[in-house]
């Protein structure tokens, strides 16, 4: 992993509106590295396309400015933008292929706008359709084709151009869960193989998960928190930040009233039975309110929630028990779930 | 009732001259309209290059055109005819009052057109890094053509109907022998006759554009 190829600094964007102006982006530091996936999360809201589009300057921010390997995108003429933007290809939740082309002149499309010849350009889309694997699909339609197979269409036109950089918009909110499941393969292969840059922008941590190398959280047009994916699950410091990580027991489960807290498995303590002995050694029952192993960066991480006994003494010997243990914990207060 | 060889050349002369007045009068609206329908879209607020105050002069100009009752805009521009082709009677100075008052309407018919594509597609279109120019030329144009030949048959048929209001100021076409024979000499047979004739050029336009609008979607299999 690299140097950082694109800097955000004090970013900020305001939209005008009849209702008054409408706050998107406030004060947005981050530096993605070269050569890493670095996914951005947030509900719906958060002002997180917004920030994708001002990565490449679709919207222009009201505020700060973003930097792609060192050059100042704000600083730039709007052809230096347009040139620039060749380096960053972008794939969306709906696609956006052209209805009217068919899959290898979808994909010789950014080609054509960079005025590369027509010989030179077809060679490079055939190419990108085997790497995608839609090499027989080259004279279908974009009607004729399934949600997965678009955006793989997508995806070799994003990268016709050679760009460094490659932003994902939501790009498998629109596709089922095995579809997702081959599409950020195909994503990670890219990026291992090519050495390109990702930038995933999603509302869904198994996205995180699969796939990225560091995230960053953005809630209420700030960015909450930033590290890599085994830290922030391990230890969410935000509200935000436990909510997504939590986000699919919040459905599942309904707590009591005493205290409840979230043990973090990070692999070592496989062979351990940490519950048995935590109730065999302290002699209290504790409740298991969820419990999930998710796969983050070919890790296994998983997280349990008990609930404590009431008796606060009892509670304590608990705590005090996974101290000794020393395995990472933290209290899931009330108002985080 | 059977025509005699001067009424059948009469009929003749009248198709032939219904359709060049089209045709030229559509052809030079679209030069006009179709670039204006560009600017319409591409210069409004949120287009994809803005110029408010253009695009709000250019509405206004648009609509005060089009809200002439055509009949009244004939009589007000056939001096124009007079000073441009050297005449304002016959079938071609009615060209430059149709095609003056067919290219607002097409202005806002291509208009339309282009504003039912798909942003997203606009979008990813800039994100290659696209200039303006090519998004109109490779993304507007292309996208939009199915659309686009539908909104000519609206405008072409348009057209032709306007041309039959020439015989009110000696003009040609089968409109001016409708109005000549029917309206003025009472002979409703011919009338008929030239009402019918042009509802199958309606008919024959209508469905040779939307032929030609359905073979060329991709869209549909």
């Amino acid at each position: 992993m690299g140097d950082p190829i694109i800097q955000i600094r004090h970013l900020g964007k305001e939209f005008r509106t009849v209702n008054g102006p409408v706050r998107a982006l406030q004060d947005i530091n981050l530096d993605v590295n070269e050569g890493e996936i670095f996914g951005i999360i947030g509900l719906s809201g958060a002002g997180k396309s917004t920030l994708v589009r001002c990565i490449n300057y679709l919207e222009v921010p009201t505020e700060g400015d973003v930097l792609f390997e060192g050059k100042s995108l704000a600083g730039m003429t709007p052809a230096q933008r347009r040139k620039t933007r060749q380096s960053m290809g972008m794939i969306f939740q709906q696609f956006n292929l052209l209805a009217q082309r068919n899959v290898i002149q979808n994909v010789c499309f950014p080609l054509e706008l960079a005025r590369v010849p027509k010989n030179e350009a077809r060679t490079r889309a055939l190419e990108l359709l085997r790497t995608v694997g839609l090499e027989d699909r080259e004279k279908a339609y974009p009607a004729q084709l399934s949600g997965g197979q678009k955006q793989r269409v997508a995806i070799a036109r994003a990268l016709a151009t050679n760009p460094k950089v490659i932003l994902c918009d939501e790009a498998t909110s629109a596709l089922d869960p095995n579809t997702t499941k081959q599409i950020l393969a195909l994503l990670k292969e890219i990026n291992r193989t090519m050495g390109v840059t990702v930038i995933v922008i999603t509302h869904e941590m198994p996205v995180i998960e699969a796939i990225c190398d560091r995230v960053a959280i953005i809630g209420e047009s700030r960015i909450a928190e930033v590290g890599t994916v085994s830290e922030i699950f391990a230890g969410p410091k935000t509200k935000i930040g436990r909510q997504l990580i939590l986000g699919d027991a919040i459905d599942q489960v309904r707590f009591g009233r005493s205290k409840r807290i979230r043990i973090i498995f990070d692999g070592r303590e496989s062979t351990e039975p940490i519950i048995s002995n935590l109730v065999l050694s302290c002699r209290v029952p504790v409740n298991i309110m969820y419990a999930a192993t998710r796969d983050i960066n070919g890790k296994a991480m998983g997280q349990m929630i008990i609930q404590l006994p009431e008796d606060e003494n009892e509670a304590r010997r608990v705590v005090h028990y996974l101290d000794s243990i020393q395995i990472p914990y933290e209290e899931v207060g009330e108002n985080d779930i | 009732m059977t025509f005699d060889a001067a009424t059948l050349d009469m009929l003749k002369t009248g198709i032939w001259e219904t359709f060049y007045m089209t045709a030229l009068s559509s052809l030079f609206a679209y030069i006009i309209g179709l670039p204006l329908g560009v600017i319409l879209v591409v210069t409004d607020d949120g287009g994809i290059y803005p110029i408010p105050w253009l695009q709000k002069i250019l509405g206004v100009v648009i609509n005060l055109l089009r809200s002439v009752p055509f009949l009244i805009l004939l009589f007000i521009v056939l001096p124009l005819s007079k000073i441009m082709i050297g005449t304002r009677i016959g079938s071609p100075a009615m060209i430059i009052p149709l095609t003056i008052a067919a290219a607002p309407y097409v202005a806002r018919v291509v208009e339309s057109s282009f504003r039912e594509l798909d942003a997203g597609v606009i979008e990813a279109a800039q994100s290659m890094g696209a200039s303006t120019w090519q998004i109109i030329w490779k993304v507007f144009l292309t996208e939009a053509r199915p659309s686009l030949f539908l909104g000519a048959a609206l405008a072409v048929t348009t057209i032709l109907s306007y041309s039959a209001m020439a015989g009110f100021t000696g003009g040609g076409g089968l409109g001016a022998i409708a109005i000549n024979y029917g309206y003025y000499r009472y002979k409703p047979f011919l009338m008929w006759v030239s009402v019918v004739l042009l509802v199958l050029m309606v008919q024959i336009l209508q469905e040779a554009w939307t032929r030609l609008s359905k073979k060329g979607d991709k869209r549909i299999r």
